[in-house]
């Protein structure tokens, strides 16, 4: 590698995306096949944010799927973006975690070659652009839609942006939650979510949120209690961002389970809980091919 | 047809060599040492925005003393250069001797076919994972690297400092210890500087991913 030293008229500034492209870094978009997609690639499924007082919470569970089959058990869909921001990822799993790990060098590179980082705005645009450069990979069915929430010390909020197939940014005012579960998730915030919540009861309701999912989509992973696997859970405040700690998530996930294995034993009178049965409550006459 | 005057090759060599060094010896010096926790940079630089020091990656930083637009122009060449390597490889793969050797070749392709060489002379630190694996690259304005242990000093008036940093260097020296013999060096016998000329910066073993991080004015002032 050379040193990377340009004229005047041809300078990428600060922009990683352009330097790329202007070293010959930047991997081709293939072309488009007929008939959609014929190739088979792993898919991360449920995500969410919620605001809450200090700040944002973001949760992802931990499946990937290839069609119908599970790809991976221990996926991280929640990631830092920089110190004050974090991103989540649903959709085709290869292409998000590149573009997770181009945005995470993208705001890096601007921060070190301008000497002050980007406004969250600004950020948020940027992501805009580069899922918006995805779009002929998401024709193929590459689909790749993340979640990006971040500190905002300007307006001194945390603040939320989901983003569409194309591009479009939206700013999201309380929560939301992206994904094929994402619907189930939504649900179970909305009717949960009330002004001003605290940080845990924020982090309790959007593991709840993702239960719900897991219970309504096959492609959303539940808490994995044999392996030990648990949502991956972030904190975005003031003081920048923080993941939650293993032990915390499993004390709540398990403390969710007691509490619906109990009600569950509840319903069925009988009085006392024996075997944890937490999917008995719900079972509901299905056509069924076995 | 006209007939070029001849000038020997020495002589060409010599004159860019001073124009070089006078143009450096114009600034402010600049001293790199390592310390417990890692590398110290202080530079004598009286503005709060135009930097000396800087970033370059995870473990690595940069400093600069000569012509600020020449040398800034290699800071982000520097910066473009790891982030470059660290996204199409790994970040564990960008490391300072790579980037000093770029450098280098750089500086020194200018130097012998441009009509001007850059009157800058720079330094490549990077932090190591324990005390005495640190490195510093001191690279002068014609390409030639200096592979400096323990401190280093960029600047004309080098080798006065250089002595007198020699005199209280210790490879256990605290943050402010190694500040503290840093701006005595750059002192001169006339004149005194506060934490409002100097820009310090380090980069530390226990900072996390990335080590680099800017003294403030106030933390400067208190260890002063």
């Amino acid at each position: 590698m050379n040193l990377p030293v340009f004229d005047l008229s041809a300078d990428p500034g600060p922009n990683f995306l352009h330097l790329l492209a202007a070293t010959g870094h930047l991997p081709p978009v293939p072309e488009a096949m007929a008939g959609g997609s014929p190739v088979s690639v792993a898919h991360g499924t449920t995500v969410a944010a919620i605001r809450f007082a200090g700040g944002v919470v973001m949760v992802g569970d931990r499946r990937a799927t290839e069609g119908h089959a599970i790809a991976h058990r221990r996926m991280e869909k929640v990631m830092p973006a920089d110190a004050f921001s974090g991103v989540a990822i649903a959709g085709a799993a290869g292409p998000a975690v590149d573009l997770v790990k181009l945005f995470q060098t993208q705001l890096e590179h601007y921060e070190k070659v301008e000497g002050r980082a980007l406004t969250l705005e600004g950020k948020a645009n940027q992501l805009a652009i580069m899922v918006r450069s995805n779009l002929p990979m998401a024709m193929q069915g590459m689909v790749v839609v993340p979640l990006f929430a971040g500190f905002d010390h300007n307006h001194r909020r945390g603040r939320i942006f989901s983003y569409d197939v194309a591009g479009g940014r939206y700013e999201e005012t309380e929560h939301h939650a992206t994904g094929s579960g994402g619907r189930d998730a939504r649900t179970t915030i909305k009717l949960g979510y009330r002004e001003g919540m605290s940080r845990d009861e924020v982090i309790r309701l959007a593991l709840t949120a993702l239960y719900e999912a897991a219970e309504e989509d096959s492609a959303t992973g539940g808490p994995d209690v044999i392996r030990g696997i648990y949502p991956t859970v972030a904190t975005i405040t003031e003081s920048g961002f923080e993941p939650v700690s293993e032990e915390e998530i499993a004390g709540l996930f398990n403390q969710l389970i007691a509490d619906r294995s109990q009600a569950a034993a509840a319903d069925r009178g009988a009085g006392e809980v024996a075997v944890p049965a937490p999917k008995a409550r719900r079972a509901k006459p299905r056509g069924s091919t076995t | 047809m006209s007939i070029p005057y001849y000038v020997a090759p020495e002589q060409v060599m010599q004159d860019r060599a001073d124009y070089a060094r006078k143009g450096i010896a114009r600034g402010k010096s600049l001293v790199g040492l390592t310390y417990q926790n890692g590398v110290l940079l202080v530079a004598e630089n009286p503005s709060k925005s135009l930097h000396k020091v800087s970033e370059i990656y995870d473990r690595i930083a940069f400093a600069g003393v000569g012509k600020y637009n020449e040398f800034d122009q290699l800071r982000v060449a520097g910066v473009r250069h790891a982030d470059t390597k660290g996204y199409a490889y790994s970040r564990h793969d960008v490391d300072a001797r790579s980037l000093a050797n770029v450098y280098a070749n750089y500086l020194g392709s200018v130097f012998t076919h441009e009509m001007k060489p850059l009157e800058v002379e720079i330094l490549v630190a990077e932090v190591g994972p324990v005390i005495g694996e640190d490195a510093m690259f001191h690279i002068l304005y014609d390409g030639t690297v200096m592979d400096e242990d323990n401190f280093t000093v960029l600047g004309g008036d080098s080798e006065s400092i250089s002595e007198k940093v020699e005199q209280g260097w210790a490879e256990s020296m605290s943050f402010a210890e190694g500040t503290r013999l840093a701006v005595s060096a750059l002192t001169g016998p006339d004149r005194s500087l506060t934490a409002t000329d100097l820009e310090v910066a380090v980069l530390e073993r226990s900072n996390g991913r990335r080590a680099f991080r800017r003294i403030p004015a106030e933390e400067l002032a208190a260890v002063l």
